[in-house]
């Protein structure tokens, strides 16, 4: 079995409090795995830690069977690691077009190139144009970000993670805010992913995380409480017990 | 000895010029280089006092105490408050833009020369004992700021101003829910940061001097107070402020020909080793 | 198919942009009295392009610009004083020296985030005006560093007591460093600086190095000050040490806020304008005029904040809006 995405023995502590607690996740290659756990769990913490935003307290990082654990950010995204955002990071003035241009030119290593124009560079143009018409947002490739309604502004933020044409997806609630019609647009297009590409979904959503996973890991208290296929969690009382107490307290 | 006396002297006045910086940067996130500026109108209330209405010397630092934080009041009300949300950079330039605006004002007022200030007989002379000469004026600084940094931490720390204060800044919108008058709060730090650094310019004109350029010639100085003592941290501004008051004077004093370099290679420095100040929390942005 | 030119849009010429360059030649024949003026102007620009691409485009605030500036000033300077008087060679060293000043203090000014930038800017550009001040028997200090002789231009046209060469030889620099920082911000290193500045948390996650692109642009902006500085000890062979001051700096950033900052033509007609009212209000007591400075800054960040250019922006999108309806 090969995995695309492991941590071993991850912890990260902030001053006295133990944010992830001894870590072990194991994402098998072209998985579509899904992480959930109520409020508080350790979720972010444990995203930043996966994609560089944090350096771990102990405990290592491996992605595609290399050790990643002390790569910058932008490293990990040049050896396959892209991530969406739970809340919108775009680039208010630029184009959609442009975004996803910059990040397509990132890939290949053309961003440093400081004379000949932007579109004067037709592979990253073309490949980006390709990528957009996957995502259905062509019509809307010479709209300014920040004037288009959210729904759209999801999809950018995919669509900028997905230029980065990662072996390993991080998707941080990608239908957060998002109507339900739209949502369910959004994981059809999410859906329709290569199955090259491993997918590691942090999800509020049930429903959405029984449709769409082949595998769960529960997080609770910033360690993994347990990890299975979507019916031995469902039927998991220590599961039921989290998730009812959360909606108690809510 | 006297050195680190009159150092200390020197930078208990950097520290109550500064430590209303170091609430408006850190705390509530503006970056009014106009600071100094508010110290020079301090020094120049007390001076004009003092000089034409013959008002005697420690009646006159309340008064220009008073008279600044009020000026402070105005401009946080009619210009300040519009900011808060800006950029920094917005911040910088419309700082700079009242910095430039002071020192006409103050050459236009009072001309470009600097301004003479007579203490009173009883904070002259000096008290001498071996191997220390005390000036009395500087042992009356080093009391008063003493004073007022052991009240201050005791306000923000121990009073009710002081909780809705930290309350206010950590969270705006938390404490208006939690029915905290967040823009009074904000009105009244204002008041008494630039009220002490009008305090500050009062006393600092016998030792600092006070010319039209003065908001430009120290800005660098209450800066690094800012810097080294951690945003926001009254003993931490304390404390640099005192080690920037010894070192500058003991630099003047031994090392006369590097001038005010040794201050600046200092401040860069530190802020490459340790960002966040001496004494300072991580930054929030 | 999708339209693709707007991507390769900037690769053309607007004729508003060749209208604009004919100004130089217009402003030559014109205003033959003012050459000494026009060439202060051409310098100024440059030395406010410089900050605009560190500032407008790459969103690092700077109190000490100068620096690079007073840099380029005196490394020019001490070579023609020193008998090296080539300003095309002049040129070349002091524009290398501020840029290896400039990317060793860009690995300091990268480390903080804005207010830590604005003191070690502003803390290095105080220290190489203290170094300058006390190092009298190298730069003058306060009187200035005198004695420069510079060569003929190419070797064959003299600096003239006109300046009419030194007015061809600023615009000339101008325009030719204009012409690189166009291709630069239409470049995609150049679109990743705007990625940086719109949304610097964003550009890790897509796989662009954040600080190497700073440390770049802010190598560059020091570059382009250095050789503004050179320009201005070459064509007034003299060099004064408030080219280091936190007023020219100050001054420098009121201009690129009036012109607009983040766009290439703003740094220009912002100084255009500044250097054009400055000339004509400086007979008033510097001192007011300082005053009107300040006011000047408090009503550009309470009101315009976009500057000239962002007026003519919106003339535009008014009158394309008029257009369609």
């Amino acid at each position: 079995m090969t995995y695309a995405l492991q941590t071993t023995s991850l912890v990260k502590k902030f001053g006295g409090f133990v944010a992830t607690n001894t870590v072990s996740l194991n994402v098998e290659a072209g998985a579509r795995h899904a992480l959930i756990g109520p409020n508080g769990a350790g979720k972010t913490t444990l995203i930043n830690l996966l994609t560089g935003f944090l350096e771990p307290t102990s405990g290592e990082v491996i992605l595609n069977g290399d050790k990643v654990t002390h790569l910058a950010q932008h490293q990990r995204v040049k050896r396959g690691l892209a991530r969406t955002f739970q809340i919108n990071r775009l680039f208010a003035d630029l184009t959609v077009l442009e975004s996803v241009v910059m990040a397509v030119n990132e890939r290949l290593g053309l961003g440093a190139r400081f004379w000949q124009s932007v579109g004067s560079h037709t592979a990253a143009v073309d490949e980006a144009v390709e990528l957009l018409e996957r995502l259905r947002l062509l019509d809307v490739a010479h709209e300014t970000t920040r004037n288009l309604a959210y729904g759209k502004q999801r999809l950018i933020e995919i669509a900028l993670a997905l230029a980065a044409k990662p072996s390993v997806l991080l998707l941080d609630e990608p239908a957060a805010g998002v109507p339900t019609i739209e949502s369910r647009e959004l994981f059809e297009t999410i859906a329709g992913l290569p199955r090259e590409v491993t997918i590691l979904l942090i999800e509020h959503d049930m429903d959405l995380v029984f449709r769409f996973a082949d595998r769960i890991s529960v997080l609770v208290g910033g360690a993994v409480l347990t990890e299975g296929t979507p019916e031995v969690i469902a039927h998991d009382p220590k599961v039921k017990e989290v998730y009812l107490g959360e909606a108690i307290c809510d | 000895m006297t050195v680190i006396f009159d150092g200390i002297a020197s930078g208990m006045l950097l520290f109550l010029i500064s430590v209303g910086l170091s609430v408006t940067l850190g705390l509530m996130n503006f970056v009014n280089l106009a600071h100094g500026a508010f110290a020079m109108f301090g020094g120049f209330v007390a001076v004009t006092l003092l000089n034409r209405a013959g008002i005697p010397f420690l009646a006159a630092l309340p008064l220009a105490a008073i008279g600044t934080a009020l000026l402070g009041v105005l401009f946080e009300r009619t210009l300040y408050r519009r900011l808060y949300a800006a950029t920094h950079l917005d911040q910088v330039l419309f700082s700079i833009g009242l910095v430039f605006m002071s020192i006409a004002g103050a050459h236009y007022l009072f001309g470009p020369q600097q301004q003479p200030l007579t203490l009173p007989t009883f904070l002259q002379g000096q008290i001498n004992l071996p191997g220390l000469d005390m000036g009395v004026y500087r042992l009356f600084l080093i009391v008063l700021g003493l004073a007022i940094a052991f009240g201050l931490q005791k306000m923000v720390t121990g009073t009710r101003f002081g909780a809705q204060l930290r309350a206010s800044v950590d969270n705006p919108r938390t404490a208006r829910g939690m029915g905290i008058n967040v823009d009074r709060i904000f009105t009244l730090t204002f008041a008494l940061g630039t009220g002490l650094a009008g305090l500050g310019g009062a006393l600092g004109v016998e030792m600092l001097g006070l010319d039209p350029g003065f908001p430009v010639k120290y800005i660098v100085y209450f800066l690094i107070v800012v810097a080294v003592g951690g945003s926001g941290n009254i003993t931490g501004s304390l404390i640099a402020a005192l080690i920037l008051g010894v070192f500058d004077v003991a630099g003047k004093y031994y090392v006369p020909q590097a001038g005010a370099f040794v201050i600046y290679a200092v401040m860069v420095a530190m802020l490459i080793f340790r960002p966040q100040g001496l004494f300072g929390r991580k930054a929030a942005r | 198919m999708i339209d693709l030119t707007p991507l390769t849009r900037a690769t053309r010429w607007h004729p508003a942009e060749l209208v604009f360059w004919l100004l130089p030649v217009a402003g030559y024949f014109l205003l033959q009295d003012n050459l000494v003026l026009l060439t202060q102007i051409a310098i100024t620009a440059l030395f406010c392009l410089s900050l605009d691409l560190i500032l407008g485009f790459a969103g690092i605030v700077s109190l000490g610009h100068t620096a690079f500036f007073g840099i380029g000033a005196y490394a020019a300077g001490l070579m023609a004083a020193h008998g090296h008087g080539d300003p095309l060679l002049g040129l070349l060293v002091a524009g290398i020296c501020a840029a290896v000043a400039g990317f060793i203090s860009s690995l300091l000014v990268l480390r903080g985030a804005d207010l830590t930038r604005l003191m070690v800017t502003l803390g290095v550009a105080m220290m190489l005006y203290e170094l300058a001040n006390k190092l009298t028997p190298i730069t003058g200090g306060v009187d200035g560093l005198q004695g420069m002789e510079i060569q003929p231009l190419f070797g064959s046209f003299a600096f003239d007591m006109f300046g009419k060469t030194a007015y061809w030889y600023a615009v000339g620099v101008l325009f030719v460093m204009f012409v690189i920082a166009r291709r630069l911000v239409h470049s995609p290193f150049g679109l990743s600086l705007k990625g940086i500045r719109q949304n610097v948390g964003r550009m890790p996650a897509i796989g662009a190095p954040v600080n190497a692109r700073l440390a770049a642009v802010y190598t560059i902006g020091a570059l382009y000050a250095g050789i503004a500085g050179a320009l201005l000890a070459q064509t007034t062979q003299f060099v004064a040490l408030d080219v280091l001051s936190f007023n020219r700096s100050a001054e420098l950033l009121l201009i690129l806020v009036l012109g607009g900052s983040g766009c290439l033509y703003g740094a220009l007609i912002g100084t255009i304008v500044f250097m054009t009212a400055h000339h004509f209000l400086s007979d008033m007591n510097p001192e007011y005029w300082q005053f009107w400075l300040g006011l000047l800054l408090v009503l550009i960040v309470l009101f315009a904040r976009d500057g000239v250019m962002g007026g003519v922006r919106r003339l535009g999108a008014l009158s394309k809006g008029g257009a369609k309806a």
